[in-house]
This record gives C-alpha cells, sequence and structure tokens, in this order.
C-alpha cells in the first residue's frame, strides 16, 4: 500500500518529550535518525484516562516480552490502544522501565541547566512526570513504559542484558491509533544503556491518515486473542 | 534457584488470616515487621501489590524492581522497589524460589481477550483489587489509576531468550511461603487469584494465609 501524505513531521531532539492525542485513524512513524535512540512511552485512552496502557496483558494476551510489527498494544479494559503496523527493528522493549534523577546522576553526574543550559541532563520519570500534568494528570497515573528502539534479553535463569546495537540508523516503527489515545513519549537514554556518556539521541516523528484496520488486517489475526481485542475495541465505537 | 527458610514460628506470629481463593485483603504492615504468604494446597497464584503507606502514588512498581536487580524472578534478597525509588521490603525467605510480576492480575476485560468474550461474568483479581481500594478509608480515596503491575507469588512465568512469555506449571507445593521484611510502612493489597480458565492455580484456586510478626524495628 502506498503512504498516505505525512501531515505532521517533527524531530523530536535528545532528552526531549512530546505527547498528542493520536487519533483513531492516524498512525505515527518513529524513525531512528542516528542509530541507538530510545523512546519511552506511555499511553492512555484520551477519553477516559484511568483506562491506560497495561503491560502485563499486552504481553500474557500475545505470550511475548517484545514487541514488533504484528503485536498491538491493549489497555487494562481488553481494548487495543495501538497496533505495531511497520516496524523494521525487530524487537522494542517492554521490560525495563524508565531512568529517573538518582540512576542518571550516579551513571552520567549530575549536569544542572545552569551549567549546561538546554545539555544539561534529564531524566525520563522526571520529564513524564511533567508531561502528565500537562494533561490534568499526576503521579498515580504513572504506567509501565515501553522502550521503543531497545532490546533487553532475558537468559534461562531470568537474568537481564541490554543489547546495544538493536536499531539502526534509519530505522523505524509505526504506531496506528485504535482508539484516541493519549501518547507521552521521552528519547532519553534505556535504564540500562551501558554507554557511559550521556548521549541521548533524536527520533523523528511523522503522522498520517491511514485506513482503518481490515478483517484480513495482521495485526488482528496475528493472535485468536488479538481478533476479540479488535472486536472489544470496535464495539467501544459503537 | 536457592530456598531460604525462615527462623520465625508460626506460634510467635502476631496476627494470623486464611485467606480463600476470590478474597480480597488489604492490611497495614510497619516498618521492621515481617509479613509471611502460606501458599496451603500449593500451585496458587497470590495477587499482591503495595503501597509506600505514607504516600500511596509511591507505589509498587515492577519494571523498576526486576531493572534494579538485572532479573525478572522475586525471590530471597529481592527488595521490592515503588516507582519513587522507595525501597519498600526486601524478601528475606522464599522457600518456593521464583515468584513472577510479568504476568499481572486477570480482568474479566483480560478474561475476554485472552479466553472468550463470553468470560466477561468470571470472578477476576482486578475486581478484587478494585473493591479493596475504593473501601479503604483514606482521604481523597484510592481509585482505578491507584493499581499497577503486581506481583504473582507462586506463579512460574518464565521469558525464553526469544521474547517469548511462557506460562508454565507452578514449581510451589503445599506450605511452601515467601517471607518479607517492611523497609517502611506499608499498605499491603492481595487478591488470592481466582482464575478458573489457566493453569495459575492447577485449575483449582485454593486458600493461603497472610502472617505477621513484629521486627526489630518499632
Amino acid at each position: 500500500m502506498l503512504d498516505s501524505p505525512v501531515l505532521w513531521e517533527e524531530i523530536l531532539q535528545p532528552g526531549a518529550t512530546w505527547s498528542h492525542v493520536l487519533k483513531r485513524g492516524t498512525s505515527l512513524r518513529m524513525i531512528d535518525i542516528e542509530g541507538g535512540a530510545n523512546v519511552g512511552a506511555m499511553f492512555y485512552n484520551f477519553e477516559c484516562t484511568a483506562e491506560r496502557y497495561n503491560n502485563p496483558d499486552t504481553l500474557k494476551a500475545q505470550h511475548i516480552a517484545r514487541l514488533t510489527e504484528g503485536f498491538v498494544l491493549y489497555s487494562d479494559m481488553g481494548r487495543v490502544l495501538c497496533s505495531i503496523t511497520a516496524d523494521t527493528v525487530g524487537w522494542h522493549d517492554p521490560l525495563g522501565g524508565m531512568s529517573n534523577h538518582a540512576l542518571v546522576k550516579a551513571k552520567y553526574g549530575a549536569v544542572s541547566y545552569q551549567e549546561a543550559l538546554n545539555d544539561c541532563h534529564k531524566n525520563t520519570r522526571d520529564a513524564m512526570l511533567i508531561e502528565l500534568g500537562k494533561w490534568g494528570l499526576g503521579p498515580r497515573d504513572f504506567t509501565d513504559n515501553i522502550n521503543f528502539f531497545s532490546k533487553v534479553e532475558v537468559d534461562a535463569t531470568g537474568a537481564m542484558s541490554f543489547a546495544p546495537g538493536n536499531s539502526k540508523a534509519g530505522s523505524s516503527v509505526e504506531l496506528r491509533a485504535e482508539m484516541n489515545v493519549l501518547t507521552i513519549l521521552n528519547t532519553c537514554q534505556h535504564p540500562l544503556d551501558p554507554n557511559p556518556k550521556y548521549q541521548p539521541k533524536p527520533v523523528k516523528l511523522e503522522l498520517r491518515r491511514v485506513l482503518p484496520p481490515a478483517a484480513d488486517d495482521p495485526c488482528r489475526l496475528s493472535r485468536p486473542e488479538n481478533g476479540r481485542g479488535f472486536t472489544l475495541t470496535e464495539r467501544y465505537f459503537l | 534457584m536457592s530456598l531460604v527458610e525462615s527462623p520465625r514460628s508460626v506460634r510467635s506470629a502476631v496476627y494470623s488470616q486464611v485467606i480463600p481463593a476470590g478474597e480480597t485483603w488489604i492490611h497495614l504492615i510497619r516498618r521492621g515487621q515481617y509479613f509471611r504468604i502460606v501458599d496451603l494446597k500449593g500451585n496458587q497464584a497470590v495477587d499482591t501489590f503495595f503501597y509506600n503507606a505514607h504516600d500511596y502514588a509511591d507505589r509498587y512498581s515492577a519494571q523498576d524492581t526486576i531493572r534494579e536487580q538485572g532479573n525478572i524472578y522475586l525471590t530471597a534478597g529481592t527488595r521490592i522497589l515503588s516507582r519513587f525509588g522507595t525501597h519498600l521490603l526486601t524478601i528475606v525467605a522464599d522457600t518456593c524460589g521464583r515468584h513472577d510480576t510479568l504476568g499481572g492480575a486477570c480482568a474479566n476485560e483480560s478474561n475476554m481477550v485472552r479466553y472468550a468474550i463470553d468470560k466477561r461474568h468470571m470472578h477476576a483479581c482486578r475486581s478484587s483489587f478494585l473493591k479493596a481500594v475504593l473501601n479503604w478509608n483514606f482521604e481523597g480515596g484510592l481509585t482505578k489509576r491507584d493499581i499497577g503491575s503486581n506481583i504473582n507469588f507462586f506463579m512460574n512465568v518464565p521469558v525464553t531468550p526469544e521474547g517469548k512469555l511462557t506460562f508454565e506449571d507452578g514449581i510451589s507445593e503445599p506450605g511452601k511461603y515467601v517471607e518479607m521484611r517492611a523497609e517502611t510502612d506499608v499498605l499491603a493489597l492481595i487478591s488470592n487469584c481466582p482464575q478458573l480458565n489457566n493453569p495459575c492455580n492447577a485449575y483449582n484456586p485454593t486458600p493461603i494465609e497472610a502472617l505477621i510478626w513484629e521486627g526489630d524495628v518499632q
């Protein structure tokens, strides 16, 4: 299928935060410009923010500990917030969570705004809290986050390890909004990134209009669970 | 997997309560107290969540807990952490050896997705959680937004190197227990899982017991 035109294009700067209500029937493509980017993300049903991304429901409905094309992001109400309709990376991390002030200070040192202006060291948790506040939400509204472009492997003993080099320059992932989804993104480094330098990367965002998921949509058919998830989502709009 | 027994005897506990399957339990545990959950009949999933009792917005975080210990399984030695970095509890004894925190809690809606749309009516953990928090007497009230990703004590949910999540038969047996020391005052929330659709309870939900001991810190 030919891509529909890009309606909004924006560079999300390194260590920056972005939020938007992705409307049902639009898509968000994130492009890792330089390679090695990380995008922490949280998702809410904009019409009732008590309904929000549920990481365990997403993982157990699809028997996965990674995210890629063909999988969907579930809310706690059994509905599909977004589908992953395209992905050239192959693995996005739902386990590692987000960086915080203490972690960034311990890894990279504290660099204040006074010293470094917009190159000061930022962390995802503080940035997410501010962005939640802009929508009338607060600390009680944190959810688990996804780390797009990052990979955390788990071995037979349960040990977690960050896999460097997961995302090459130009890699992209596309989310199709199946509801009106308040989406909050942040480009700070993954909390398990072994890079000793504070070096967050930029990401390009593209928004398009897309067709609704057809009867043979690959995300709908990827698992019987997802077929039911789409049915419940479509019933919400009746 | 190393198993660690507790030196505390059941006789010296200051509190004990049997929690039947499908029931909820919410209780304050003071800093220094020891808190044990016993799998009385074996292979029961105990869905558990914790709050910092001084700030309910500062609650258990599965992602922070597993990342900081570098391992997805909870067992003796695990520091149970909150979203804002508070050390809530430490697992000090564990005769089961492995506990899950990726599988979350069952809900009417997730049951409809996972099993069949006509499963909406079946009793589920997140209904138990909601009942408990909505009834908890707290200024401002606790609501659904205060319920995050929980721990499943006694449940076995391995992840493969290929990134698959699998639900394996339980490794727990009758009488196995996990014991924690509260590192700050915590509010503990339990749903003793009523799930009938998957093997997390061996298709047979059974009672558990919660016990509390006084600790060294008063």
